[in-house]
């Protein structure tokens, strides 16, 4: 079995219908985090946008870029100052029974020297796959990390977050 | 400190083989993660890799492709719905020889009772003319607790060559 690393730090189930879900406290002690979460949104649309932010800066200090398809086309676009990152996404309720998988690996977040940076896999299907890098254009160690809808209907009951911490050798 | 991402089962093959075949997968998990390093004897410099869930050969699986060649950016829909699912492009062949192809597939919630949304990410690099990154957003419609996997070649008469791997692991959430 291996060491100790892929640690479960939190996890959250949706009992109720909520538009942020928030994690704080976040310990120093890895190298990297993974972020999975599996979401389904109320609104009645095949699916739609979620974001992030750190330590509660809702400055103009994001920026993604992003390559994504929907069975028949590809494209790419980007972003910049914008006040958070677009790291997943959420099926609506056009798609009964279907949860959407977003999967964020966030890269050297505890050091206080450099900017951070992020990777993300969006997955709604039928109707869309996404791979996207972002930047957080501040110093700060990530201690918390908040994913909100991007519109006014909330994450569904029965959606999943986990946050893991990865520790290098 | 918890530990996670516990391995459930390693496949190395000593012979070419059809499948790679994980049955009887422990529900003690939340999610599954599969790894596979990959070469088939598929005459061509790709394979399409396919996965099917607990036995389930009917169309209920569905697949939204992104890739790239080296030249051009291209989505697609191989598995609208299909029999199999479409996990990504691997080494064929035709490609390098000792190339294998890596592919990852990630499975949230493996055993809740819900539909089984999955993501794969593949590459097939192999210092020549064309190869293929991929990114699929799969989909199984079964609600049931994955307790088996099958990966194949998607043409459905290649085998996977010696040193071929699979590797399945369990990942508990806090």
């Amino acid at each position: 079995m291996a060491g100790a690393t892929y640690t479960p730090i939190a996890s959250t189930t949706i009992g109720t219908a909520i538009t942020t879900v928030s994690f704080s406290s976040i310990s120093g002690t890895f190298t990297d985090l993974v972020l999975v979460y599996s979401t389904k949104s109320q609104g009645g649309y095949d699916y739609q946008n979620s974001s992030i932010t750190f330590n509660g800066d809702t400055g103009t200090n994001y920026s993604y870029t992003q390559l994504y398809g929907d069975g028949s086309s590809a494209a790419s676009n980007r972003q910049s100052s914008q006040n958070n990152i677009l790291v997943g996404v959420d099926i609506g309720t056009t798609q009964a029974g279907k949860f959407s998988v977003n999967i964020l690996n966030i890269m050297n977040y505890s050091n206080t020297t450099t900017y951070k940076t992020l990777m993300t896999r969006k997955n709604a299907t039928p109707s869309l796959v996404s791979t996207a890098v972002g930047l957080w254009r501040s110093t700060a160690a990530i201690t918390s990390m908040t994913i909100s809808r991007d519109d006014s209907n909330g994450f569904s009951v029965g959606s999943t977050f986990a946050l893991y911490g990865i520790a290098a050798a | 400190m918890a530990t996670t991402f516990t391995l459930i089962k390693t496949y190395t093959l000593a012979t070419a083989t059809a499948s790679f075949d994980f049955t009887s997968i422990p529900s003690t998990f939340t999610d599954l993660c599969l790894k596979l390093s990959t070469r088939s004897d598929y005459t061509q410099i790709y394979d399409p890799i396919g996965l099917q869930i607990n036995g389930d050969t009917t169309s209920t699986y569905y697949t939204r492709r992104l890739y790239g060649n080296g030249a051009t950016a291209t989505s697609d829909a191989p598995s609208n719905p299909s029999t199999v699912a479409a996990i990504g492009l691997s080494v064929g062949a035709s490609s390098t020889a000792s190339t294998f192809g890596n592919l990852e597939v990630y499975f949230p919630n493996a055993f809740g009772s819900t539909q089984k949304s999955f993501s794969c990410d593949a590459a097939s690099e192999n210092n020549a003319t064309t190869a293929y990154a991929t990114f699929t957003a799969n989909l199984w419609t079964g609600t049931a607790a994955i307790s088996s996997l099958k990966i194949l070649s998607a043409n459905g008469t290649a085998n996977f060559v010696t040193y071929s791997s699979a590797s399945l692991y369990g990942i508990l959430k806090a």
